[in-house]
């Protein structure tokens, strides 16, 4: 009754409950829709799907056919497809990525150290269409012409390096899609290292250890589990990378054994043939597709996330 | 002997870290040979023609308002959801739904672009029957939600608790509070997270193939197919004609152009000053 009399007296009302409530309820709304959009995108992939998962269940991930003629759909090729080029495009981009980050964290002075990564993150902003596209005209012809007759003289007598040698084709599309992870993986692994202390750091040069020695003692052992989680975030991103995989896979739903074949992925094969889908089965099949992408990154980047909270490394999105 | 080993020690220290700086070097090799070729072959083709004409008279115009147009619907979309629902986590959430909402956005921010596309087909191009405008900027704006709503909450949770006491304090609502103090404080923040966000999709082509669909002309309706760069560059690059390559690389210099842009002007604008607030 007092303090009531006292705000009438000053003329204040008191705070309108209804005011806040109402703004709770509606950011409430809005942060809910992540959720939404989780079961959204789990639900109408499936939705879609379904006539192609009652006709062909688990089957589909089995059967090597991809035949939209005859109306036999399997998934195999996509798949295979997909974990051999982003497979191959880690297995190339990781060691490059440890590297360029130990230099920059370990070696390199202050004034090369942030350009360089601005550099990188810049290189992690270009359009994966444009990578394509350099992919397609420069890097592809050239791979095709140097380094491509070079591995078949040296390895050819391993099923991977035989056969034609095709300029689109599953080994071009790791090497674009170790380029695009490079940045990923550079970044992130970066940062594990620079969590070290650096009281980690003097008390191995204390003990007498060279540079290298230090970095392998008190860096690299310590930060194993960021590098495996800075390693699938970029598996993750290979894995559902379109354009730029699409544009130098060349297009062949065939599994072959050599690298130099072209092939699809999961990601490109949505992209090329969703505009030619013609009968409801086929259309089914390519949201099985996409439902079996979107469970394959969401495992992935699961693993990233749980090992990146436990190392206590900062996140990345 | 020991003078031995450590040379040897040495000279391993010596061999990894050339080795580390040529892995530098690596990775930033293709940078710079991308960025060598968009200039080379981009700027031959970019004239004024270029920039205004349709693709029939060896123009871009159409795709490069089409960009624009669909960014634009992309930011109401995914502004207003992804700044509201920040503002829950950082002023209302429970470190338990914060934590599951945090995790979400992830495993979103991680999902394929092209599996946006095939979600707002299933959403909009199937029941409107047929691409349009609007069902590109839904997929756009769809994929910034979760990027905005993270960077949103991690700007927001810098800004001190005294000045929200504060304003509890004068007796202000929250609602009042978080919207004329919270959120301005953090507004520099904020707004450099969007310009990313607009940034990152708008370089997108997958999640339009099947949505915005591209067009060879001028869209007149928010209702019809509309061309947008990347995919106008997708276009043209699968075709085997040379002077149709010379127009995707004009079209993918613009675009890299203004991506970069985005991005270093961003990066200027926030340089130096983390969150002015940060401790």
């Amino acid at each position: 009754m007092h303090t009531a009399a006292v705000k009438q007296s000053m003329g204040l009302a008191p705070p309108s409950k209804a005011g806040d409530a109402a703004f709770k309820w509606l950011t409430w709304c809005m942060a809910m829709m992540i959720f939404v959009l989780v079961v959204l995108l789990g639900w109408e992939l499936f939705r879609g799907s379904a006539l192609s998962l009652k006709k062909f269940g688990w089957s589909f991930l089995a059967n090597s056919d991809w035949d939209p003629v005859n109306g036999n759909f399997g998934a195999l090729p996509f798949v295979f497809g997909t974990f051999v080029s982003s497979v191959l495009g880690l297995m190339l981009a990781l060691p490059l990525s440890l590297g360029a980050s130990i230099y920059l964290t370990e070696w390199a002075p202050g004034w090369v150290g942030q350009p360089a990564m601005a550099l990188i993150e810049m290189l992690a902003a270009i359009p994966s269409v444009i990578l394509g596209l350099w992919g397609m005209v420069v890097l592809v012809p050239w791979l095709r012409a140097h380094p491509y007759p070079l591995m078949q003289k040296a390895f050819g007598f391993l099923p991977f390096f035989g056969g034609r040698i095709n300029g689109p084709c599953v080994l071009s599309a790791a090497v674009i899609l170790a380029i695009m992870i490079v940045p990923i993986i550079t970044s992130i692994s970066r940062e594990v290292f620079r969590a070290v202390p650096d009281s980690h750091r003097e008390a191995a040069f204390a003990l007498g250890a060279t540079r290298w020695e230090m970095i392998r003692l008190a860096v690299l052992k310590g930060s194993k589990r960021g590098i495996f989680a800075a390693a699938m975030l970029g598996l993750g991103r290979a894995l559902g990378e379109t354009m730029a995989v699409t544009m130098v896979i060349g297009k062949s739903t065939v599994i072959a054994s050599s690298l130099f074949a072209p092939g699809c992925t999961l990601a490109s094969g949505l992209a090329t043939e969703f505009g030619d889908a013609s009968d409801d089965l086929y259309v089914s099949a390519l949201f099985e597709l996409g439902l079996v992408l979107l469970l394959v990154t969401i495992v992935t980047n699961i693993l990233a996330h749980v090992l990146v909270g436990a190392t206590g490394a900062p996140k990345h999105a | 002997m020991n003078q031995c080993l450590d040379k040897q020690r040495k000279a391993m220290s010596a061999v990894v870290s050339t080795l580390c700086f040529l892995c530098a070097m690596m990775v930033l090799l293709p940078l710079a040979l991308i960025l060598f070729h968009l200039v080379r072959m981009g700027a031959g083709a970019l004239n004024w023609n270029f920039l205004t004409q349709l693709p029939g008279g060896g123009g871009m115009a159409n795709a490069i308002v089409g960009s624009f147009v669909l960014v634009m619907l992309a930011v109401l979309l995914g502004v207003p959801v992804g700044v509201l629902g920040g503002i829950y986590l950082s002023e209302f959430g429970s470190p338990r739904l914060n934590w599951a909402v945090r995790f979400a956005a992830d495993i979103l921010n991680g999902t394929p672009s092209i599996v946006w596309g095939i979600l707002v087909y299933a959403l909009m191009v199937v029941p409107m029957k047929g691409s349009s405008a609007y069902a590109g900027g839904v997929a756009l704006g769809l994929i910034m939600i979760p990027l905005i709503i993270r960077t949103t909450e991690g700007m927001l949770a810098l800004v001190p608790d005294s000045y929200r006491e504060a304003a509890l304090a004068l007796g202000i609502p929250k609602w009042k509070s978080v919207l004329h103090i919270v959120l301005r404080t953090a507004g520099k923040g904020i707004i450099t997270g969007i310009l990313l966000a607009c940034a990152r999709v708008a370089g997108e082509t997958a999640p339009l193939l099947f949505t915005a669909a591209g067009n060879q002309y001028w869209s007149h309706s928010l209702t019809e197919p509309i061309a947008s760069l990347p995919q106008q560059i997708y276009t043209y690059a699968r075709q085997p004609y040379v002077d149709w390559h010379r127009q995707a690389w004009a079209g993918a210099l613009v675009l890299v152009f203004f991506v970069l842009a985005f991005n270093a002007g961003v990066r200027f604008l926030t340089r130096g000053r983390n969150p002015p607030l940060a401790k």
